[in-house]
């Protein structure tokens, strides 16, 4: 490639637009953040600056309940998002009739608005009319209706169950590209050993598939801690904050109430978790890249 | 040898008859969880809400019909503005996320000037923040430009968080494109805004079309947050939103609401329907192996 300041000049020409696009709509808003959570914003105009009292406020025992929800909540939900994903790569994977088919059956949900997918599991969590109840009831696995939106821990696994829906087939569909881009022949000399098909995936698939699964989990992580529609559509955080994370917690006291400048601290802390999460996929994507080369 | 190969690959993809049990078995499990809520919101869009609201649970509709399905449009007259509201707001804001991705993924593909890498991993960064966390000062920004209550509220801050990923597939299709073109039209004269707009583009086409795809699609599936937030304009306002207008005041007409949420979808699915052999090989290409 020619270098000459002339190049040099247009590489950055094309970059311009996009770095200022993103520097005003998402760097700036960003320490926006870090300085109105010294602040008391509000509804009024006059916004003082109030040094750390908004952090002191907000660091209680609520506050830490909602943080360790918030981690125990997203554990869950890319955990189960890898093992189906896991599950359903593989399937779709086998050399059946039907499989374009079955693999383009895969995608509704993450192609479908999330809302409306919400939507249509609120009402399957009803407990007088919806499906799982009624089908739980039909097969006697419970005696009365299951209102799973009513109570605290129900609530809390249908919120982690969508939310778990809406990320499968992103995994699956990803997962599914990792196995196909293993080699054949490794599976055809493994075949000609004589490896059953379990030996086959325990030390061909699942090794050389891996690195796909780490770095989908580092993204899915970081996606599944910003979640926000699911719980917001499906109990806005309640029964009684059995589902309040901390991004809906943060929705609830700057936009429900109107207090900027705690929001702001909420957001914070909420930003420093996902800045050392970024981090560290950011390390773990460059030892697998190291690795990869070796 | 070629024959060879085919018939070991033959053998291994021959599964016993319990092996192809199994394997069904697990896809109708798995098909089951990924497709339950539409064909249960399918049959809820064809009973009566007198069924609905009836117990105990029936799977299937008695006497269903598409009734829900007229009576939708006349309970919220505005839902045809809802879906051409959503289709608006995806369509500008892909044509703005192309407009500065394509040159962007161009200059990360081809140059590698000095702290090029650092700003390639600052956009990377900015796909882990959501709106949600950027919320109270991007609602501020707003307000302070005017233009809360517009479509613009719902666009520009959407569009920025499609960037990165867009920049990412669009880097990556562009870096197979081989670089003898470049010196070629180097050779020949070209100036390079020459060679990027009539060398590359038209190269670059079949993946700007699959960005373009994977960007809609985002875009239209994730219109919620600022749409809830920064807009109250009912004229203005997405079919995910616009579908609140079914939770009546003493109930949800679930019928109609799931008959508008298929009727509200279909015309995205359709357009996906048809681009999706451009999506699958452009999706995985750009994937793995990076």
């Amino acid at each position: 490639m020619v270098k000459s300041r002339a190049s040099m000049i247009f590489a950055w020409a094309l970059l311009a637009p996009a770095i200022l696009y993103v520097l005003v709509i998402v760097a700036w808003p960003l320490v926006e953040t870090f300085r109105l959570s010294f602040t008391d914003a509000s509804l009024s105009r006059v916004t003082n600056y109030i040094g750390w009292k908004n952090y002191d406020k907000i660091f209680n025992d609520t506050f830490l309940t909602v943080i360790t929800r918030t981690f125990t909540w997203t554990f869950f939900s890319v955990l189960f998002k890898m093992v189906i994903g896991t599950f359903g790569a593989v399937l779709l994977n086998c050399a059946v009739p039907g499989r374009n088919l079955f693999r383009i059956l895969t995608m509704p949900p993450w192609i479908v608005p999330m809302a409306i997918g919400i939507f249509m599991w609120g009402w399957m969590y009803n407990g007088q009319f919806g499906m799982i109840s009624g089908l739980l009831q039909r097969f006697g696995l419970v005696d009365g209706p299951v209102a799973f939106l009513a109570y605290g821990r129900p609530a809390y696994w249908a919120t982690i169950m969508t939310d778990v829906w809406i990320g499968v087939p992103m995994v699956t569909i990803y997962f599914l590209a990792a196995i196909q881009s293993i080699p054949r022949d490794l599976y055809e000399a493994a075949w000609t050993d004589g490896a059953s098909r379990w030996v086959r995936f325990r030390r061909i698939t699942l090794p050389l598939m891996m690195p796909a699964v780490i770095t989908m989990s580092m993204l899915s992580l970081i996606a599944t801690f910003n979640s926000f529609d699911i719980i917001w559509i499906l109990t806005q955080g309640g029964p009684s904050g059995e589902t309040t994370t901390m991004i809906i917690d943060t929705y609830r006291t700057a936009i429900g109430s109107h207090k900027y400048g705690e929001g702001a601290a909420r957001a914070v802390v909420i930003c420093i978790f996902l800045s050392l999460f970024c981090i560290a996929y950011f390390n773990v994507t460059r030892r697998l890249a190291a690795t990869e080369k070796a | 040898m070629a024959r060879r190969s085919t018939d070991t690959r033959a053998m291994i993809d021959r599964y016993r008859w319990w092996e192809m049990l199994a394997i069904y078995a697990g896809l109708c499990l798995f098909l089951f969880f990924m497709l339950a809520p539409f064909i249960e919101g399918f049959l809820v869009s064809l009973k009566p809400l007198a069924q609905l609201f009836s117990s105990p649970y029936s799977f299937w509709p008695e006497n269903g019909s598409f009734k829900a399905y007229f009576t939708m449009w006349d309970t919220v007259p505005g839902f045809a503005r809802y879906v051409i509201n959503s289709f608006l707001i995806s369509i500008t804001s892909t044509v703005i996320v192309l407009l500065l991705v394509v040159p962007a993924a161009y200059a990360f593909a081809r140059f590698d000037y000095k702290g090029m890498g650092l700003v390639l991993g600052g956009f990377l960064a900015v796909s882990m923040f959501s709106g949600a966390v950027l919320l109270i000062p991007l609602f501020r920004l707003m307000r302070s430009m005017g233009l809360l209550n517009t479509y613009f509220a719902m666009i520009i801050p959407g569009a920025a968080f499609l960037i990165p990923s867009a920049i990412w597939l669009l880097r990556t299709y562009m870096m197979r494109i081989p670089t003898e073109l470049n010196e070629a039209a180097y050779m020949d004269g070209a100036s390079q805004f020459y060679t990027f707009r009539r060398v590359i583009l038209p190269i670059a086409r079949p993946g700007i079309i699959v960005v373009a795809i994977v960007t809609f699609i985002g875009a239209y599936s994730q219109q919620f947050i600022f749409a809830l937030t920064f807009n109250s304009k009912t004229e203005y306002m997405p079919l995910p939103i616009g579908l609140y207008a079914y939770f009546g005041k003493q109930e949800v007409i679930w019928n109609e609401l799931m008959a508008a949420s298929f009727v509200g979808i279909a015309p995205a699915m359709v357009l996906i329907f048809f681009l999706q052999r451009y999506l699958v090989g452009g999706l995985t290409a750009g994937a793995v192996k990076q």
